[in-house]
């Protein structure tokens, strides 16, 4: 009978796990496409906190979902825009850009939060739906088979992704602009346009991310990302910019974090010591990239603005 | 094949008048220059005489200030790559443009339209590169990762990216630097196939026996001007060098008779790991006597790099390496205590690891040694003896810097090596390593340099030469040892060194007698 209880433990463990990577994933997965044109973008949790708020605020108005997904989808578009115009047209510093994107994303939200809304209420969270069929095995079903909308598009995204960058002209123009964007420019790929197109991908799929977190949450708060874009961003190095790594990276993260939750649910830590415990995934993801560190290499262009002079 | 056009009408290419200006130099300065179907125009410069610069705006990669460019006739405004490919130029830079971690097929397919839209088409690019390769006899593997190849495979693939694209006029911007002789006699072949296709092509060199080889007829350009135009059945390798300097140049360094002495440095079962993890220089003996050039030649990347750096004590050895400076174990020495016991090294990388370029030419000068007594007393510098020996130093090198408080970045690359020189040499070094002494600089500096190492040499000091340059390595050398992938494969007396026997042998070619071609 406890056996019984501990595999229900598990498998809610895993399900929460993979509800739990679902924004990483796809913040990580924009990332990816973003450096792999050569562009290192460190605003992602400006990008989702802003586009969390306003997915947030617009499902508190409306009550509807979808214009919430959409209305964030327009915040990282245009965060999209403002970025790519002062990296790739005004070649700024990549760095620095990406952190004022970043402070400017909190800073608002929060602005927009305290004057728009004030104290939080809740929202209308994304639905569950189980794959038919599939969500009936016993056990495994429900953990693996029945998840929220968002949940299923990330991990959708990661062959989507990997197809695109393999055997598209699109994806070989933006591996080639951030390897070599001289090579690419001498052939007349454009390394602007190609890099636009890489950070506007990259900053909307940032922004569902935001939207994914907040309406799986059901509730918005200031800093309700806590650095969760940034972690993203580690991600896209600890999987080796390839998606698969990434979706690997993202449910170890996952994984982790619900089980940490877990075990402070069930007092298996004490709580006094839980605030060290919930930095366990961090700690580990720390570990893997200094293992990693040295045998993967970035696009040999990331972080570089292109000029032909 | 088809029979060249009969060499009517307007030439493929005119350029006319051209003038291109950078912040503080003009690059090009009414530069005319024409290409007929069917022949091979050689541009010859110096470095910096601007070559480049007007075949990147013959590609649209620069705007000119002034000036004209017709294609087959026509006045044509090119301005940007695309537009280039489009007219049918072809361009093979100077910088190899390759994405090493794709393939071949993707590297030729980038920026063509695909057949089947927005999905990549690379089994007919593979296939048609294939029936390129064959045509040309330009032997490419569409399937392989560019960074698995050698340069001489790398710069195929640039030709084949440009016959790809159908290119009727062909620029190669100093397409042998990096190739082995036998490699550079291979491109000649396929340029000389091109051309009786009746295809134009624009070769850019500096190396002049290469240029009378191959050129049906030769511009000269110096500081962005053309100053002269002939033929190589009228003129001669000094002559050309005449035409590049403005003056008369001694192409090869007198070498007086030395009977080398005692061996000062002494190397024992070299062998390193590289940095792509594999051993880059593999159980190597060597040594170097005092009054001998010990000239190292070999196709870049066949350990000659990391065998200079571990003398210089700047990488780690294996275990089982023993290297000696008159009689000294080194091996674990910190490179404090290699230079106090006499060695010097002028590394391959000047702006990297020879100088800074923010610091002023006097305080690279005394980079090595100022914190000796001779500079410094309790930690503070002695400015006036520093002034002394940098102002005497910079006079007898013959840099030209407005002062010695110059910024090192701000001098010409022949002279910032001087700069490098004028210190490893000022010690009067027991053993001096030289990697590319005279990579990127102008002649005049490079037969400056090459007087003086032959002159360190006839002091006793040791010399370890490393070059790309086999007529450097030839023309200096006393002993030239070839290394082929991390090994010493011969070692050759100068008296019986010859460029095609060492070519064979820098392409691996040693086993059984030198084969015959
Ligand atoms: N992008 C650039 N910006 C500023 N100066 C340049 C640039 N490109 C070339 N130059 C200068 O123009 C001159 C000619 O250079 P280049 O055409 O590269 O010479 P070459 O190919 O004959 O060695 C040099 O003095 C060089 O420093
Ligand atoms: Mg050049």
């Amino acid at each position: 009978m406890s056996e019984f209880l501990t595999l229900t433990v598990i498998m809610a463990t895993i399900a929460s796990g993979i509800r739990l990577a679902t924004p990483y994933l796809i913040a990580a997965l924009g990332e990816t496409v973003g450096q792999r044109s050569g562009v290192l973008n460190l605003g992602v949790d400006g990008v989702m906190q802003l586009s969390a708020f306003f997915a947030y605020w617009t499902v508190l108005e409306t009550q509807n979902l979808i214009l919430g997904v959409l209305a964030a989808l327009a915040v990282g578009l245009i965060m999209g825009l403002i970025y790519a115009v002062v990296t790739v047209s005004f070649h700024a510093t990549q760095g620095i850009s990406g952190i004022g994107i970043f402070l400017f994303g909190l800073g608002f939200s929060d602005l927009m939060f305290q004057r728009q809304v004030g104290t939080p209420r809740p929202i209308k969270q994304l639905q569950e739906y189980g794959i038919p069929f599939l969500s009936d095995i016993p056990q495994v079903g429900p953990a693996l088979f029945e998840h929220n909308l968002l949940t299923y598009a990330a991990f959708l995204m990661v062959p989507i992704v990997a197809w695109v960058m393999r055997s598209t002209t699109f994806g070989m123009n933006v591996r080639a602009v951030g390897e070599n964007p001289q090579a690419a420019d001498s052939l007349g790929v454009s390394v602007a346009r190609t890099r636009y197109a890489a950070i506007l991908i990259g900053n909307t799929m940032a922004a569902i991310a935001g939207a994914a977190l907040v309406l799986q949450l059901g509730i918005f708060q200031p800093n309700l990302t806590q650095g969760l874009g940034f972690i993203a961003i580690a991600l896209v190095y600890f999987g080796a910019w390839r998606p698969v790594g990434v979706m690997g990276g993202a449910l170890l993260y996952g994984l982790v974090n619900a089980t940490v939750l877990q075990w402070k649910a069930q007092g298996i830590i004490p709580r006094s010591a839980s605030d060290i415990a919930a930095m366990a995934p961090a700690v580990l993801t720390i570990i893997a990239l200094v293992v990693l560190a040295g045998r993967v290499r970035p696009p040999s262009a990331l972080t570089r603005p292109f000029t032909r002079h | 094949m088809t029979p060249p056009p009969p060499q009517t009408g307007p030439p493929l290419l005119e350029m006319r008048g051209i003038t291109k200006r950078f912040p503080g130099v003009i690059a090009n300065q009414d530069v005319d220059f024409d290409v007929r179907a069917g022949e091979v125009h050689t541009l010859l410069g110096e470095n910096g005489a601007g070559k480049s610069t007007l075949m990147k705006i013959l590609f649209g990669l620069y705007q000119p200030e002034e000036g004209e460019v017709l294609l087959r006739g026509e006045p044509i405004d090119i301005t940007s790559p695309s537009e280039a490919i489009d007219a049918r130029v072809g361009m093979v830079h100077q910088h190899f443009m390759l994405v090493p971690t794709m393939t071949v097929a993707e590297n030729v397919a980038l920026g063509i339209k695909s057949d089947r839209g927005p999905l990549t088409d690379l089994d007919a690019v593979s296939e048609r590169i294939r029936e390129i390769s064959e045509a040309h006899g330009l032997a490419v593997d569409p399937d392989v990762e560019v960074w698995r190849l050698s340069v001489g495979e790398r710069q195929r693939i640039e030709i084949v990216k440009a016959l790809f694209r159908d290119a009727e006029l062909l620029v190669l911007d100093e397409p042998t630097a990096v190739l082995t002789p036998q490699e550079v006699d291979d491109l000649f072949v396929i340029l000389r196939r091109m051309t009786e296709e009746g295809r134009g092509i624009i070769f850019i060199s500096h190396k002049l026996h290469e240029v009378m080889a191959l050129s049906d007829r030769i511009t000269v350009l110096r500081n962005g001007r053309v100053t002269g135009h002939t033929v190589p059945a009228e003129t001669s390798r000094e002559n050309l060098a005449e035409m590049m300097v403005g003056r008369a140049v001694k192409l090869s360094p007198h070498r007086p008779d030395v009977t080398p002495g005692a061996p000062r440095l002494k190397i024992r079962g070299l062998s390193v790991v590289g940095d792509r993890g594999t051993r880059a220089v593999d159980q190597v003996d060597l040594d170097v006597f005092g009054g001998e050039i010990l000239g190292i030649a070999g196709v870049s990347g066949n350990g000659q790099r990391e065998l200079a750096e571990v003398v210089a004590g700047l990488r780690k050895p294996e275990p089982g390496t023993s290297i000696e400076l008159d009689g000294q174990a080194i091996d674990s020495a910190s490179t404090r205590e290699r230079r106090d016991l006499g060695l010097s090294y002028v590394p391959e990388e000047r702006m990297r690891d020879g100088a800074i370029g923010d610091f002023t030419v006097s305080e690279n000068i005394i980079l090595v040694d100022h914190g000796s007594e001779k500079f410094s007393a309790s930690g503070l510098l002695n400015f006036g003896a520093i002034k002394d020996h940098c102002n005497k130093l910079v006079e007898q090198f013959a840099v030209k810097t407005p002062s010695i408080e110059t910024p090192t970045s701000s001098l010409s690359g022949g002279n910032i090596q001087k700069v490098i020189m004028a210190r490893e040499l000022s010690a009067g070094p027991a053993v001096l390593i030289a990697s590319q002494p005279t990579r990127g600089v102008d002649i005049g500096s490079a037969e400056y340099i090459h007087e003086r190492l032959v002159e360190q040499r006839d002091r006793g000091t040791a010399t370890l030469l490393i070059s790309e340059d086999l007529d450097e390595v030839l023309g200096l050398s006393d002993r030239i040892a070839v290394m082929f992938e991390g090994r010493v494969v011969a070692i050759v007396d100068h008296d019986d060194a010859t460029r095609e026997g060492i070519g064979l042998l820098m392409a691996g070619v040693f086993d059984e007698e030198p084969a015959t071609t």
